[in-house]
């Protein structure tokens, strides 16, 4: 269930200025303010690619590039400097590890 | 009133944010189309524009996702997004609590929506806007059809919500305008973004011309996401207005795909 709270925080952040304005003051903090402890909400991996800001590992890892996007921007991130970073991350970690992007057949098609 | 005009546009946001990087005269020719849009939605003189878009984790996200949703407020702010990356200023709009009610309210006889009394425009609304009622003085009704977070709804509720929206706006004694928003193949905000299926393009906007409703709904996700992209599924907000349109016959009047701007670009309506 972690995709969908990295997800949610960051549909969360880009609708909310003071999201925004918590995570600019304390990166790791504002998250932890959303996740807690909880690594069944957000691992470590997760918080570190928010953190950094990885954009590439946080497209591997399934974030859906609408929501992406705008974190990019947030982070002053060009356009063509936040394609390439999601390339640069299916590079170095793989196909994108699950989601829309990752589509197999039980997502989609009706069940039976 | 019976409904005053039907018909679509694109809502990519690099329309927009992106203008300056795009090729001037693709870019204007564009541009003009959408001018065009607005003047037969201005000569049509309409009551309430109601705009059913795809929108984008704006609004709705996966703890409570709705398949529909109608916008039911006196206002509506926009863009969510950072102002200085859309290039469209943040901006008010008119809505119209009461019409919406009675919209939702005829709505909800045949299609089970959602509601909601607080709705920022993101991209899919706000790019449209900011050509067709550029004075944001036309009161709106925002629609949303899921289209970003599967399971999605089926091609025939979106045709039924389509057919329901047209027999509230017939209903009510204001002008009721109907716009659809989004489309057609992209592969957005990925890297992929930019790759437009022109074949595959042409194909739906000649379905959606002839406006006939097998052909529109002979489609499965699977192939839409192989061949359009996920963007693909946006196809929703155009069959919702082919269903409005009530077997109308329909005309492109712009196509042409900007890859800077991720999508073939499109402007048409249907003839009532």
């Amino acid at each position: 269930m972690s995709l969908y709270y990295v997800q949610k925080y960051l549909y969360e952040l880009n609708r909310s200025p003071m999201v925004q304005e918590s995570y600019r003051a304390d990166p790791p903090a504002s998250i932890d303010s959303f996740a807690g402890n909880d690594d069944r909400r957000l691992t470590a991996e997760e918080r570190s690619a928010l953190v950094a800001p990885d954009i590439g590992k946080l497209y591997h890892l399934g974030v859906n590039g609408q929501i992406l996007m705008h974190f990019a921007a947030f982070h002053g991130i060009e356009w063509a400097d936040y394609l390439e970073r999601m390339r640069d991350g299916i590079r170095s970690h793989g196909p994108v590890r699950e989601g829309v992007y990752a589509l197999t057949t039980d997502l989609l098609e009706p069940s039976p | 009133m019976p409904l005053v005009f039907a018909g679509v546009c694109s809502h990519a946001p690099g329309i927009t944010g992106r203008a300056d990087l795009a090729d001037p005269e693709l870019r204007d020719g564009l541009y003009a189309a959408f001018d065009q849009m607005r003047e037969h939605l201005e000569a049509v003189k309409p009551d309430a524009v109601v705009i059913i878009a795809a929108e984008h984790f704006a609004n709705f996200f996966m703890n409570n996702m709705p398949s529909f949703a109608v916008g039911m407020a006196e206002h509506y702010e926009g863009p969510i997004e950072d102002p200085e990356w859309l290039k469209i200023p943040k901006f008010v709009a008119p809505g119209n609590r009461d019409l919406s009610s009675r919209i939702i309210t005829e709505v909800m006889q045949t299609v089970d929506v959602a509601y909601a009394e607080e709705w920022l425009f993101d991209h899919g609304i706000a790019v449209p806007l900011s050509f067709l009622t550029p004075g944001f003085d036309v009161p709106i009704i925002p629609a949303n059809i899921n289209c970003q977070g599967p399971p999605l709804a089926p091609l025939s509720r979106a045709w039924a919500f389509g057919e329901a929206i047209r027999r509230a706006a017939d209903g009510v004694p204001e002008r009721i305008a109907v716009v659809g928003t989004g489309g057609i193949s992209h592969w957005p905000a990925t890297p992929d973004s930019g790759k437009i299926n022109e074949e595959w393009d042409r194909d739906f906007l000649d379905r959606w011309c002839r406006n006939n409703r097998d052909e529109l709904l002979d489609y499965d996700d699977l192939s839409v996401y192989a061949d359009a992209g996920q963007g693909g599924f946006e196809i929703r907000t155009f069959l919702a207005i082919s269903a409005a349109a009530a077997g109308a016959k329909g005309t492109v009047h712009y196509y042409q795909p900007i890859p800077i701007f991720a999508v073939g670009c499109t402007t048409a309506t249907y003839q009532l």
